[in-house]
């Protein structure tokens, strides 16, 4: 077992628990303080697979911007208290049958679909760098980024329109 | 490392946040579970994209472009992620405001 497995296990290990630490916890504050740890996690897998310019973008965008987003509403409303009410323990048990239903189904259906020889190559390549990305950024994909500047444009005017008091 | 390891991490971190989203009452939580499933299809693209270039490059294609497709689409979904949830939250606070709870069983109805 060398170390790019240890990284690989221990990277998985930790966003599986805390993804499901998120979904778990009965404080909204600790469920977004474990979705941190998600996305850092993630962010160490794409670090591994040397997409650094990635890796970077996730941690500035979702655990930085995003989940502060988060932080403020959930502080704005007072809901840092464990008084959410709580859905059927049946639902609950519905719920979770399902997921798992979910995630043996996807796993059998695509377990068949890969060889042994197929790699993600870990630790090397030169795509995810940000050099060639913003090359491929700016000559093909040139016209989705302006129109993703539209986007926000939008979103942003949505956000200030639905939530100002009328 | 297999392409397999990484199709069953992505796989579970979708289906829990799948359960979140089954499971919860609470707006905000079911959120973050929508977030977590973006996440998860962001790794598995990240993944195969480094398994695509790693074909290319056995198949004797040594300009080492292949798969970077893969990774623009994970900034995309990232830009359009971020959008969402500026939307998505302005929607939630205007909710509060008007019914004084996030529980999303009290939305079961349009109007009020």
């Amino acid at each position: 077992m060398n170390i790019i497995q240890i990284l690989f296990w221990f990277l998985s290990v930790l966003a599986i628990f805390s993804a499901l630490m998120v979904i778990t916890s009965k404080n909204p504050i600790y469920s977004v303080l474990w979705l941190i740890a998600t996305f850092f996690a993630i962010s160490g897998h794409y670090i591994m697979l040397n997409a650094q310019f990635l890796a970077i973008v996730n941690i500035i965008v979702y655990a930085g911007a995003i989940m502060v987003l988060f932080l403020f509403v959930i502080m704005l409303m007072n809901l840092n208290k464990e008084t959410e009410p709580q859905k059927s323990r049946w639902l609950k048990i519905a719920g979770a049958l399902a997921g798992g239903c979910l995630l043996l189904v996807l796993v059998a259906a695509l377990k068949s679909s890969v060889t042994k020889e197929q790699f993600a190559t870990v630790n090397e390549g030169s795509i995810g760098l940000i050099k060639n990305l913003g090359k491929e950024l700016f000559t093909t994909y040139v016209v989705p980024f302006e129109i993703s500047s539209v986007l926000f444009l939008s979103a942003m005017v949505g956000a200030v329109v639905i939530g100002k008091k009328e | 490392m297999p392409i397999f390891s990484y199709i069953v991490l992505s796989i579970a971190l979708f289906s829990i946040g799948i359960v979140g989203v089954l499971t919860r009452r609470n707006a905000i939580i079911i959120f973050m579970s929508i977030e977590l499933m973006l996440n998860a299809v962001n790794l598995m693209l990240v993944a195969f994209s480094k398994m695509h270039q790693n074909a290319a490059i056995l198949a004797g294609d040594l300009s080492g472009t292949a798969g970077m497709d893969g990774q623009l689409f994970v900034f995309f979904i990232m830009v359009v992620a971020a959008a969402e949830v500026s939307v998505g939250l302005a929607i939630i606070v205007m909710m509060y405001r008007n019914i004084h709870s996030v529980d999303v069983n009290f939305l079961n109805r349009l109007k009020h």
